[in-house]
């Protein structure tokens, strides 16, 4: 359980950290908070030749509040957000969300954006990202783009990335819709079992499921009634294509999305 | 910009519980095990190497970190603390750990390490903790002898004593 070798590199700025990619791709791997590759490191589940620490990157640990979206740069660890005192106002979702990411003792170090790049199934950040329909910022010594949330996220622990790119930052939408957030999990801060949030829309309700399916999963709902509710979400949980695992049956995961499913689309409508 | 080769040593310079200290450590060496064979600070335990059981816990810069989740490199010219800091005296507990020994939270000891750190932070920054609050922060950790009980019971008799809102006997109990 020790990661197999590799070159450290600190970067200083920006570019050379885009240089290190740039030249090393799919050899190279950017740590951050480190909470999310660490432990793929020593289970050498991950085998990268060369680590990029960005966390010297004074540029990348910004908060910025827009008119109407939050961007949130490579560098801002998780603790930091849920002290950001404007946090509640304006990303309500994930002010839920936050505390149920890790622990008091691994959000002090994991960054919100190291995260989104892990994409664990399980992990709320992406749930949360997918939810509001946010955006990523990907950089490469050869260019920017930004890819919607829905467009990031291809797989289990797969992304649109290329092995040049990093994340520079994320963006959510900020607003004051209504949100609710609940996840089961074994115990509170482990991965979820069932996570689900939801966010009033014009006409209805926006339901994400985490912990499910190969990624956050997201669905539009009109306003429905009670029996007319349970249908749809019972059809939502069968297209998740849950699996049995060590930590549940694919049933009780079935179950848990129909019934956490059920409480948040009524508290989002009430 | 530095670069660190794989497969050699190199020198790593921080503050360790206050002190100057200076060790060397290829890039993969972790903090757990650089703490403990290269520097020869065994108070801070090894567990489950994933970040999930926190036996590892200690603090840098002033905020709870897993050692298994940190490399040794990357806490050059960091303030590392960690649980040999927080006993006064080679012969004295601290006012935290006097209540675990106190209040029995602990038995096999393997965890302790690692909530005590978690702990004397949280302490030091909510002065004030509940019940609820305490038990949240423990989420952190896993104990298989205690329960957990008096580990929460220890912390909140901590806290109230750092308050000033106990007084006790002056022992080394």
């Amino acid at each position: 359980m020790k990661p197999a070798a590799f070159d450290y590199v600190r970067a200083d700025h920006l570019d050379e950290a885009l240089d290190v990619l740039g030249r090393e791709g799919g050899e190279a791997r950017v740590i951050a908070g480190g909470q999310s590759l660490m432990p793929m490191l020593n289970m050498r589940l991950a085998k990268p030749k060369t680590l990029v620490d960005i966390m010297h990157l004074d540029e990348l640990a910004r908060i910025e509040r827009k008119a109407t979206t939050v961007t949130i740069g490579a560098g801002v660890r998780q603790a930091r957000l849920l002290d950001w005192p404007e946090l509640s106002k304006a990303l309500p979702l994930a002010a839920l969300a936050l505390p149920w990411t890790g622990h008091a003792q691994t959000r002090s170090r994991g960054t919100v954006c190291g995260s989104i790049a892990h994409a664990d199934p399980s992990a709320e950040l992406p749930l949360v990202l997918q939810a509001l329909g946010g955006e990523v910022h990907l950089r490469s010594a050869r260019r920017r783009r930004t890819v919607a949330a829905g467009d990031f996220f291809t797989g289990m622990m797969a992304t649109a990335r290329a092995d040049d790119e990093m994340i520079e930052a994320v963006s959510f939408p900020a607003d004051r819709k209504r949100c609710a957030f609940r996840e089961v999990a074994r115990r509170h801060g482990d991965f979820a079992i069932v996570a689900c949030a939801a966010v009033a829309t014009q006409d209805g309700v926006r339901l994400a499921v985490g912990g499910v399916a190969d990624m956050p999963e997201v669905r539009d709902f009109p306003r429905l009634e009670a029996s007319a509710l349970d249908d749809a979400l019972n059809a939502f949980a069968y297209q998740l294509d849950a699996r049995d695992d060590v930590h549940a049956t694919a049933r009780y995961r079935r179950d848990l999305v129909r019934m956490i499913g059920r409480d948040l689309v009524r508290e989002v409508l009430q | 910009m530095s670069r660190l080769q794989a497969g050699q040593r190199h020198p790593v310079r921080f503050t360790l519980n206050g002190k100057p200290c200076t060790g060397e450590a290829e890039p993969r060496m972790l903090l757990t095990d650089f703490l403990r064979h290269q520097i020869g600070a065994t108070g801070t335990h090894v567990g489950c190497e994933h970040g999930v059981c926190g036996a590892c816990t200690i603090n840098i810069d002033g905020v709870p970190a897993r050692a298994c989740l940190t490399l040794a490199v990357q806490v050059e010219a960091c303030d590392v603390r960690t649980v040999e800091s927080l006993a006064p005296l080679s012969d004295r507990l601290g006012i935290l750990q006097t209540a675990f020994k106190r209040n029995h939270a602990l038995q096999c000891g393997f965890c302790t390490a690692g909530i005590l750190m978690s702990l004397d932070g949280f302490l030091r920054e909510h002065p004030q903790p509940d019940e609820g609050a305490i038990r949240d922060l423990l989420t952190g950790h896993l104990c298989r002898c205690t329960g957990y009980t008096p580990i929460v019971r220890a912390a909140l008799e901590a806290a109230a004593e750092m308050r000033g809102d106990l007084s006790r006997e002056k022992s080394d109990a």
